[in-house]
């Protein structure tokens, strides 16, 4: 395979799983096959506990799989996947830096002289709306902002790979519409990779090529792989209205359905 | 409450006490004194020991010696404590190697220590200066080990993420931690550093107000030992103060920074 057909990221009957207190393991995800193309936007749908995030550290290079390949561009992921930029669930900015140092850092770390990292980063908070905030620290923004900043943090060092885990999770609805149509906006300006995991099977479709149903934890897997073929640029308010988006959001519910009454009845025995 | 309201209050507090103390050092109540002099000596004798040693400047060179202490202790003490509880909490081993013999160390009353160091390093300050770094180590050694070890996964996993080196996560992410930690256990450490240089003076000295008050008391004279501990309170209000503007500008990061404490 050359550099240019190879895939993004491509997990390859990737099993992971965690030793647990008194000895025994516990496997949270099996042998799951997956393929992020180049310029991709992949999204990854399934109920609460089954491995999402689980994966996506996977696909980071922060969690070893217990059996399976790891390819990046083609090349066996060996430490820290250095071609991805991370987004994570919960707050990741570094609350002793201001808005404005917590994105030129990326930079910074790289090398990249202060000025012109700082210059950067001003562009960079502008770009995410926050042009006049560069200065607040992370506890004097809302959870919107902050997310923003961290979209900016991410987004700034040009990874090749965007690794989205949950990003919007924590923020009202109306704030969730808004980010998604910022982060496909910026998407859009240069179509990276994108793995995105969610529990909302309409934010998936919404701004994503692909979506990626998982079954119900443990040992969950890979049961369903759909195609969105909604034209872009999309505009989540409006992509929802369409006739298409029902269908294809009734078709993938049939599956995931299935999978979150299991969820519920194994949360119930317990 | 306004804080003019507030401050009317503490005030008030301060007075009545003097005045009740002052009454009945002086007024005998059913024939009799009720805290008599010789004990308690009195609030206008006590200020005028006080006024005494600032007008005569006698008092100068027990305040600077005791700050000098305070601050040795402090800094020789918050550095140790910066360096080992760094290299503890990145090197797990060597924590579990020492973890039973500094919490038999920290368990140990440094009063005790107080004749050993005496022994040691003289009658001078750096008798003192150990003592307080005694106590202020700790402190900041546990404060330094604490933030290390619960920097937040996900900062540091968004740390590495973002490309930083094991040296750049020590600058960038330990340290600021580490230091958060510390200062906000700024308060207690500097009183620390204060209360070391003062019972060590107490304990045996030729200057400083702990030596000042022991005096006093070696010759009965009570109105000297009350004064001494007025003038060492207000000395500590206003380090207290000093700290707390520091505290201010060095966490200004800090969603409760702002409340002082």
């Amino acid at each position: 395979m050359t550099q240019s057909t190879a895939a993004a990221v491509s997990l390859d009957g990737t099993t992971v799983a965690f030793r647990l207190a008194g000895g025994r393991t516990y496997t949270a995800v099996e042998t799951a096959d997956l393929a992020v193309a180049d310029g991709e936007f992949v999204a990854i749908v399934g109920p609460t506990g089954c491995g999402k995030s689980t994966l996506l550290n996977v696909a980071a290079g922060l969690l070893k799989p217990a059996a399976g390949h790891v390819r990046i561009f083609g090349q066996p992921l060996a430490g820290l996947n250095r071609d991805a930029g991370y987004l994570f669930q919960a707050d990741a900015l570094f609350p002793w830096k201001t808005a404005l140092e917590n994105v030129a850092i990326g930079l910074e770390v790289a090398g990249t002289p202060s000025a012109e990292a700082t210059a950067k980063a001003q562009q960079w908070l502008t770009s995410v709306g926050l042009g006049a905030f560069g200065n607040r620290y992370p506890h004097m923004l809302s959870g919107g902002q902050r997310k923003r900043v961290g979209l900016a943090q991410v987004l700034i060092r040009n990874p090749r790979i965007i690794l989205m885990d949950e990003p919007f999770g924590p923020l009202d609805a109306q704030t969730r519409q808004i980010m998604g149509n910022l982060l496909l906006d910026l998407w859009n300006a240069d179509r990276k990779a994108v793995l995105f995991v969610t529990h909302d099977l309409e934010e998936a479709i919404a701004l994503a090529d692909r979506v990626v149903i998982m079954s119900a934890g443990p040992a969950s897997r890979i049961i369903g792989d759909w195609r969105v073929t909604l034209p872009r640029p999309r505009d989540i308010f409006e992509v929802r209205m369409k006739h298409e988006f029902h269908e294809l959001h009734r078709e993938i519910w049939q599956t995931l359905k299935a999978e979150v009454e299991k969820t519920y009845k194994q949360a119930e025995a317990v | 409450m306004s804080r003019l309201g507030l401050l009317a209050l503490q005030l008030l507090v301060a007075v009545v006490a003097i005045a009740l103390w002052q009454f009945f050092a002086t007024v005998p109540v059913f024939g009799r004194i009720l805290l008599p002099p010789f004990f308690f000596s009195n609030p206008a004798d006590v200020s005028a020991q006080v006024v005494k040693w600032f007008t005569t400047g006698s008092i100068w060179k027990h305040l600077a010696i005791t700050l000098w202490e305070s601050i040795l202790a402090f800094t020789i003490g918050s550095f140790g404590g910066v360096l080992v509880g760094f290299w503890f909490a990145r090197k797990p081993l060597v924590a579990a190697v020492f973890d039973p013999y500094v919490k038999m160390a920290n368990a140990l009353p440094r009063v005790v220590l107080a004749p050993i160091f005496t022994l040691w390093l003289g009658l001078g300050i750096w008798s003192k200066v150990a003592l307080g770094v005694t106590l202020v180590f700790f402190i900041v050694f546990f404060n330094v080990y604490q933030g290390v070890k619960e920097v937040s996964p996900v900062v540091r996993d968004n740390a590495r993420m973002l490309g930083m080196s094991e040296r750049q996560l020590m600058r960038h992410v330990y340290w600021p931690s580490a230091l958060s930690w510390m200062f906000s256990s700024l308060h207690t450490s500097v009183g620390f550093a204060v209360v070391g240089a003062v019972v060590g003076e107490y304990l045996g000295s030729a200057a400083g107000l702990g030596y000042l008050i022991q005096q006093a008391e070696g010759i009965f004279d009570v109105a000297g030992v009350f004064a001494g501990m007025f003038v060492l309170s207000a000395f500590v209000i206003l380090i207290d103060i000093c700290v707390t503007l520091v505290e201010r500008r060095l966490l200004v990061w800090r969603p409760d920074a702002a409340d002082g404490r």
